[in-house]
């Protein structure tokens, strides 16, 4: 082994070509993220990529063997606080099927519409980044704004704007507020109005479709060879929703549509969470209608509760990014012995060196924010 | 002894103001009054009822209301008021100013939000100057390794040259600071300029991303200069002359742009790739390249930029105006002087006047400001609009639409010019 191949990436003494020019977009880089891409650029061209992530590494995992199964529920959802209730939801359905914990009806419906709330908020958020990153601002400024009707909505379910920490073992942690069903029915249908009010401005505009399409195209065989899922795999023209395929909780009850595009650039990628927030508002609405209108929406657990003897469980929801698993060994403590997120984020970064090379440099933030990536997720 | 000032002594106070007034006395007479001799002897004073204008006469004069306008008016009729304030460096400034607050204003309201809102009561119209304030008490940080003489220089050179810009545009009739026969030409070498003070302080700075900043801002300005000069080439056929004065007195009767649309838009094309707009802001297009040539550019440095940016705006809006739009011409809409003023005024047993001096401004002129002001604050809106609608362009594209399309259609406009020239429609100074 030499001293190259033991230096971080970027610190590298390799030798180049002079016409190479090595840059370090972030972590202090407007369109980076809270990561390192290091990128060798050939004049325009992009020759050579290494996205560096782990800025933000905070040990979520080893922190939740430390603490029981109830109290974990608050830290694990940090790492995507704008997604929080489906980074939680694995959690919890794991942690439910271990301790042989029964949920109500009415709870799998709350959990069903918070988490599809989730989802919106967290593509908004994902979407005006994507904006400011081509330069809209508009885009940036219209989707923050509008997420804010969401985010208001799940204020009254939770009491918190981002970090709900709603998700519990056993259901939920508070019945909806009075009157939830109308004011949620009217602003789900408002912020559906909005969103397709984005077509006009960006996805129909002649300049960020000639921009984004044929950039970064990952084909369908590419696409399930790296392992990418969620938005970035439907991109690429797989028809695959957690939702439709593995259904958790009550999704098998309801009809759900699978927004799927075959061209794999860019802007497909772009476009597919964008579909996805319109189903997600058809889903809370037919769960709004085929929730028991009343009835308990949390089980009554023990102050610690623990498995009968060792016991593993592996569970995954379709998030806001895509498959997001999480696997728990218990060995009959009050604390689990181990839990694993298997996060969407880190797979879809794994697709990125190999669609930024031969790209211009004009391209990698639309590239890079095209693959549904959180950098907080992935380092966890 | 106060609570407010427990220190405070009145002979240490007095000592202190000695001391200051010691030193103020000191440089004034050291520095200030040769520093003002040779200003003096560089400036041309007006001669005013046939004595010249020395400070002190103006002073004595002053006293005299009736002959304080006389000195208002003869002051203005100088170059340093025409090149400090009116058609020149102060107007263009209000102008940007005014520019600014208008575009966070109206990009606020198309995203739905509110904008400078509490800085100065009436919607935040004093968040420029709390802004600049800042930027002016902001330190400076010059890189380590930058080339320092030249990259202090290129803010002060990039104002310097959107100011010489802003002296060749005609604003009313006979108002323009410098009135050259070859007004055209020198905008074409004032444009030429910007290119190489933007590659100058993009490779001072010694940093990749001004460096990549700067290289995108070459590519830009040089390949849409062409266009920009060609799709001005119709109206000088038309016209016969480069004076932009007489271009402007020559649409009298119309404006260029009904003969001449394409090149009208071809040119405010060209114009936002020149000022660097969305969605031709590849230059500082902050996702890809930090700020581009200005990431390096600190404190007030970077406000020198801002303000180079904005007069050049005012500039290239003013060129549209009177290349296209009929510069200062337009419907009378001012009322004329009133004669009693000239004559004095009978207010029972008092007579006011007569005032000598007035009217400080003739009607025309006054006309002329408004309509060329009015065009202007028009083509600004439009040049600002795109910036609430579009993403940013690449580089490559960016590139083939100079390079293929602005130059075809800049072609396309000449044949038209030179079509209605033989065809014997219009002809040099227009159909009139």
């Amino acid at each position: 082994m030499t001293m190259t191949d033991i230096m971080p990436p970027g610190l590298a003494l390799k030798k180049v070509d002079e016409r190479i020019m090595t840059l370090n977009v972030g972590p202090q880089h407007p369109g980076s993220g809270h990561m390192r891409i290091v990128v060798q650029i050939d004049g325009d061209y992009i020759v050579a990529c290494d996205p560096d992530p782990g800025y933000v590494h905070r040990g979520e995992e080893k922190m939740a063997e430390y603490r029981n199964y109830i109290t974990n529920v608050p830290h694990l959802e940090r790492p995507v606080i704008h997604d929080s209730c489906n980074v939680l939801y694995p959690y919890v359905l794991g942690a439910e099927e271990i301790l042989g914990i029964e949920v109500p009806e009415r709870a799998k419906y709350v959990r069903v519409i918070c988490s599809e709330l989730n989802r919106c908020i967290y593509t908004m958020y994902w979407l005006a980044i994507y904006g400011i990153f081509l330069g809209h601002s508009t885009m940036f400024m219209w989707p923050a704004g509008d997420r804010e009707l969401l985010i208001d909505l799940m204020e009254k379910v939770s009491g918190a704007r981002v970090t709900h920490a709603h998700f519990i073992p056993g259901g939920v942690r508070n019945d909806l507020p009075a009157n939830f069903e109308d004011v949620c029915l009217r602003q789900v249908n408002y912020f559906e109005k909005r969103i397709k009010e984005y077509a006009a401005v960006f996805y129909d505009n002649p300049i960020l479709i000639s921009r984004t399409q044929d950039t970064g195209v990952l084909s369908r065989e590419n696409a399930i060879r790296y392992g990418t899922t969620g938005s970035v795999l439907r991109a690429s023209g797989v028809d695959y929703d957690l939702r439709v395929k593995a259904p958790y909780d009550v999704y098998d009850e309801l009809d759900v549509h699978t927004n799927v595009m075959k061209e794999g650039d860019s802007y497909a990628r772009s476009k597919v969470p964008w579909l996805d927030m319109m189903e997600s508002c058809n889903i809370i609405r037919q769960a709004l209608q085929k929730m028991p209108k009343s009835g308990s929406v949390r089980t009554k657990l023990k102050p610690n509760p623990k498995t009968k003897g060792p016991a593993t469980v592996y569970k995954r929801v379709e998030s806001g990014r895509g498959s997001l698993g999480c696997y728990i060994v218990s060995d009959g403590k009050t604390e689990p012995y181990r839990v694993k997120m298997s996060v969407p984020s880190f797979r879809n970064l794994l697709a990125m060196p190999n669609l930024l090379i031969g790209e211009k440099l004009g391209n990698m933030p639309s590239v890079y924010w095209s693959l549904n990536y959180w950098p907080v997720e992935a380092d966890r | 002894m106060s609570a407010l000032a427990p220190k405070f002594k009145l002979s240490e106070f007095i000592k202190s103001l000695l001391d200051n007034a010691f030193w103020m006395v000191l440089l004034v007479s050291l520095i200030g009054l040769p520093i003002i001799q040779i200003i003096l002897f560089y400036i041309e004073m007006p001669v005013i009822d046939g004595e010249l204008l020395t400070p002190f006469l103006a002073m004595t004069w002053l006293a005299d209301p009736t002959r304080t306008l006389p000195i208002v008016k003869a002051f203005m009729a100088t170059d340093m008021f025409r090149v400090m304030a009116f058609p020149g460096f102060g107007f263009a400034a209000l102008i940007a100013a005014a520019t600014i607050f208008v575009e966070r204003k109206m990009l606020a309201k198309l995203q739905l939000r509110v904008g400078p809102f509490y800085c100065g009561k009436i919607e935040g119209i004093l968040q420029l100057m709390g802004d600049g304030l800042k930027l002016i008490s902001k330190e400076i940080i010059i890189p380590a390794k930058a080339d320092k003489p030249i990259f202090w220089a290129a803010p002060v050179i990039f104002v310097a040259t959107a100011a010489a810009f802003v002296a060749l545009i005609p604003v009313a009739p006979g108002w323009v600071v410098a009135d050259v026969d070859l007004g055209l030409l020198g905008v074409f070498a004032v444009i030429g300029f910007f290119p190489i003070i933007t590659i100058l302080s993009a490779w001072s700075a010694n940093s990749k991303f001004p460096f990549i900043g700067g290289i995108r801002a070459l590519f830009q300005m040089v390949s849409f200069e062409i266009p920009l000069i060609l799709s001005l080439l119709g109206v000088v056929i038309l016209t016969g002359t480069l004076n932009l004065s007489e271009i402007a007195a020559s649409q009298s009767s119309f404006p260029w742009i009904i003969f001449l649309p394409v090149g009208a838009i071809v040119f405010f094309i060209t114009m936002l790739a020149e000022l660097e707009r969305i969605p031709f802001d590849l230059p500082e297009a902050e996702s890809e390249i930090v700020a581009g040539w200005l990431t390096e550019f600190s404190g007030m440095m970077y406000g020198l930029v801002q303000l180079g940016t904005y007069l050049k705006l005012y500039a290239f809006a003013g060129l549209f105006v009177v290349l296209f739009l009929g510069g200062w011409n337009g419907p009378m809409v001012v009322p004329p002087f009133p004669e009693e003023l000239l004559t004095g005024v009978e207010m029972g047993p008092l007579t006011v006047g007569p005032f000598p001096g007035l009217p400080l401004f003739d009607q025309e002129m006054l006309n002329g400001t408004l309509w060329f002001v009015l065009k202007t604050v028009g083509v600004i809106f439009f040049i600002l609009l795109p910036r609430g609608v579009f993403p940013r362009i690449r580089i490559d594209m960016l590139l083939s639409l100079g390079w293929t399309k602005l130059i075809g259609l800049a072609f396309v406009n000449i044949f038209i010019a030179l079509g209605l020239l033989y065809a014997g429609v219009l002809g040099p100074g227009g159909l009139q």
